[in-house]
């Protein structure tokens, strides 16, 4: 465990916030402009910033951060170079906002665990999140992970039976990413009526914080969740404002969000 | 002989590397398809059909002149071409779409590349009367037309996908992110060996009745099994369908022929096995077409269904292992296949099985007189007469023009 993360959901809860999980895509619309899109979030107020990195065949994800792939990917966007040129100025900037890696396990295999996980932490990074690896194929990868001092961070579906989200929650290392929808990412208008049953079930199983992610994208959705999750993860909302408007947009977004996170 | 390792797992390839919404899915899809294989009427469902609609079990036919020409082995085919919808594809959605039939899906969707899978798809649905759709890349859905119109006549809704390069790897991205909003009611039909578990032992067992009937028909033809078979391979079903059966057996060379498309060299083919790493590409670990930092590469290959950058894992083991021996036959050789096929024996191979026919001369010369060389001849070519023709037709032959 880095503790990082820990910390940063115990100084949201003191502040009596629920906590603002932010992403954009590293490399988006270049390397240098991404740094100032990141350091926008946490001057927007987030809490715990997750640095995308491009991949070729995004299947988890929806239009919006598909096409930030693409536009990272011509900028030249490479897991190498996203911990040489990104993570390190993010962390001189904002040293104490936890970074979090979210990429696909391909980006990961070609670097080595290992590897990775090393310079990872040694760049600054405390955790990451691999849509593609469920529990099944992560035990091997986790170890080297928890090795090096990265959390390796679970999801858990809509579609996950009860006893699996439970040994999910249980074992679970930074948070737990409780995906909202059955999808997916991407903004949507309504989340499912059943999402804070299931936040209460993953919550009362798991020793660490747990948050929903996958279309959220508004302050009224972060304060209905915000009662049943010790926070929110927002990405195609910021990643659509970043592109259209740069990063002030996103700042903007952020702290609106925010407020819709105090309780 | 098995080479599953372990549920799944084929040595180091396999697995399931999908997001968490889809494995409770991919769990109760290996479940039902272990239920229905115990099940006897469900085996005898899928012969039935195989049987009376399907026109199984295709022929072993011997190919005189192209034996006499080459001056090796003794020439066979199987007959794949001659399956309704005219490719091996059909084998594997028949008994997919009976499968989501009795597992109660709604609706069925598919990825598609030349579009053979996608017609073999839409062909099944028509059969059971099950709503269908299609994805396949925009630049195929153009390539393609006369599989487009085949699927949409059979009642399918062709879906063309606009993402990435927008050809197969990128219609099986958006397949599998339709599948993830839509699970509960939608059975995902993936037509290579290829994807998460349980997908590429699924598609092997229902591709493998090719190679059960060539082990009958070898014996029936000329008293014992082959001396080797080849088949062409992209995502590989066809090959690891006529080559599953006889892994166990020492004596009979097994060979699997990628595309090699404007040559090793040039950076655009689809040899995954011969030049791909390691890597997870649509749910499972594999051989993959990728640069150094992890991106996907896009493959090329004169024949859609071989332009994938992927391979399914059983045949990365089996190529890893040394079990199957594997060569490439480029775009330019697999074009001149084609004629020599159709010429010395009267059949229009697919681009895809032309690549298999391109090895078939030095394989019958190594191989030698007296011996048997199988190839599978996986598909026919008509949907491919708009990519042959346009590089004109060789002057006739024999005849005074």
């Amino acid at each position: 465990m880095s503790g990082d993360i820990a910390k940063a959901f115990a100084r949201a809860k003191a502040r009596g916030e629920g906590a603002l999980v932010a992403y954009a895509m590293a490399g988006d619309p270049d390397l240098p402009r991404s740094v100032d899109v990141f350091t926008a979030l946490v001057e927007g107020g987030a809490d715990i910033v997750e640095v995308g990195v491009a991949f070729s065949d995004p299947i988890a994800d929806g239009p919006v951060i598909q096409g930030a792939s693409e536009r990272a990917l011509k900028a030249g966007s490479t897991l190498r170079r996203v911990l040489e040129e990104v993570v390190p100025e993010v962390h001189r900037r904002c040293p104490e906002t936890p970074l979090v890696i979210m990429t696909y396990v391909n980006v990961i295999m070609a670097m080595g665990e290992e590897r990775f996980a090393k310079l990872a932490r040694e760049r600054g990074v405390s955790g990451a999140i691999l849509p593609d690896l469920p529990p099944e194929e992560s035990g091997a990868l986790r170890a080297t992970f928890d090795a090096a001092g990265v959390d390796l961070i679970p999801l858990c579906a809509p579609t996950t039976p009860r006893a699996r989200a439970e040994a999910i929650a249980k074992d679970a290392r930074g948070f737990v990413y409780c995906v909202s929808v059955a999808g997916v990412t991407g903004m949507r208008a309504e989340l499912p009526p059943d999402l804070s049953q299931r936040l209460d079930l993953v919550r009362n199983a798991s020793p660490v914080p747990v948050v929903a992610g996958f279309g959220i994208s508004s302050a009224d959705q972060a304060r209905t969740l915000s009662a049943h999750a010790d926070g929110v993860v927002v990405g195609s909302a910021i990643v659509r404002a970043a592109h259209a408007d740069g990063p002030q947009a996103a700042k903007a977004l952020c702290a609106e969000i925010k407020r819709g996170l105090k309780r | 002989m098995n080479t599953e390792t372990a549920a799944g797992r084929f040595g180091r390839f396999g697995g399931r590397y999908v997001p968490e919404t889809l494995v409770p899915a991919l769990m109760e899809l290996e479940e039902a398809y272990a239920a229905a294989r115990a099940d006897p009427t469900f085996d005898a469902e899928v012969a039935r059909v195989l049987r009376e609609f399907v026109g199984r079990p295709t022929t072993l036919t011997p190919a005189r002149r192209l034996t006499e020409s080459w001056g090796g082995a003794h020439v066979w085919l199987k007959r794949e071409d001659l399956a309704h919808t005219g490719a091996h594809k059909i084998n594997n959605t028949v008994g997919q779409v009976l499968l989501a039939k009795r597992m109660g899906k709604q609706r069925i969707i598919a990825e598609t590349g030349a579009g053979q899978h996608g017609v073999a798809t839409a062909t099944a649905c028509a059969l059971f009367g099950l709503p269908c759709e299609v994805y396949m890349g925009a630049l195929d859905v153009e390539r393609q037309a006369l599989n487009v119109f085949r699927m949409r006549a059979l009642g399918a809704v062709v879906r063309p996908v606009e993402s990435g390069s927008r050809t197969l790897k990128d219609a099986m991205n958006e397949a599998m992110r339709t599948w993830v909003s839509q699970v509960s009611d939608t059975h995902y039909v993936i037509g290579s060996a290829a994807g998460p578990h349980p997908y590429p032992t699924v598609v092997r067992d229902f591709q493998a009745i090719i190679g059960k009937e060539l082990r009958t028909q070898a014996q029936a033809a000329f008293g014992k099994l082959p001396d080797a078979i080849v088949a062409c391979v992209g995502g590989g079903s066809n090959a690891i369908g006529v080559l599953h059966p006889f892994i166990g057996d020492a004596s009979v060379r097994l060979i699997g022929v990628e595309a090699g498309g404007h040559g090793l060299d040039s950076g655009q083919h689809g040899a995954s096995l011969t030049l791909g790493s390691e890597g997870v590409l649509h749910g499972s670990r594999s051989l993959v077409l990728q640069d150094g930092d992890g991106q996907i590469q896009e493959a090329h290959s004169i024949s859609a269904g071989l332009d994938y950058p992927g391979v399914g894992p059983e045949l990365a083991h089996l190529a890893k292992t040394g079990r199957m021996e594997v060569r490439t036959a480029t775009d330019d050789e697999a074009l001149a296949a084609f004629y020599e096929v159709a010429r010395m024996e009267g059949i229009l191979p697919a681009l895809e099985t032309s690549h298999a026919f391109a090895r078939g001369k030095e394989l019958a010369r190594e191989l030698g007189v007296g011996k048997y060389l199988v190839i599978n001849c996986s598909g026919r070519g008509d949907k491919d007469v708009a990519t042959i023709s346009a590089r004109g037709v060789p002057p006739a032959v024999g005849v005074k023009a």
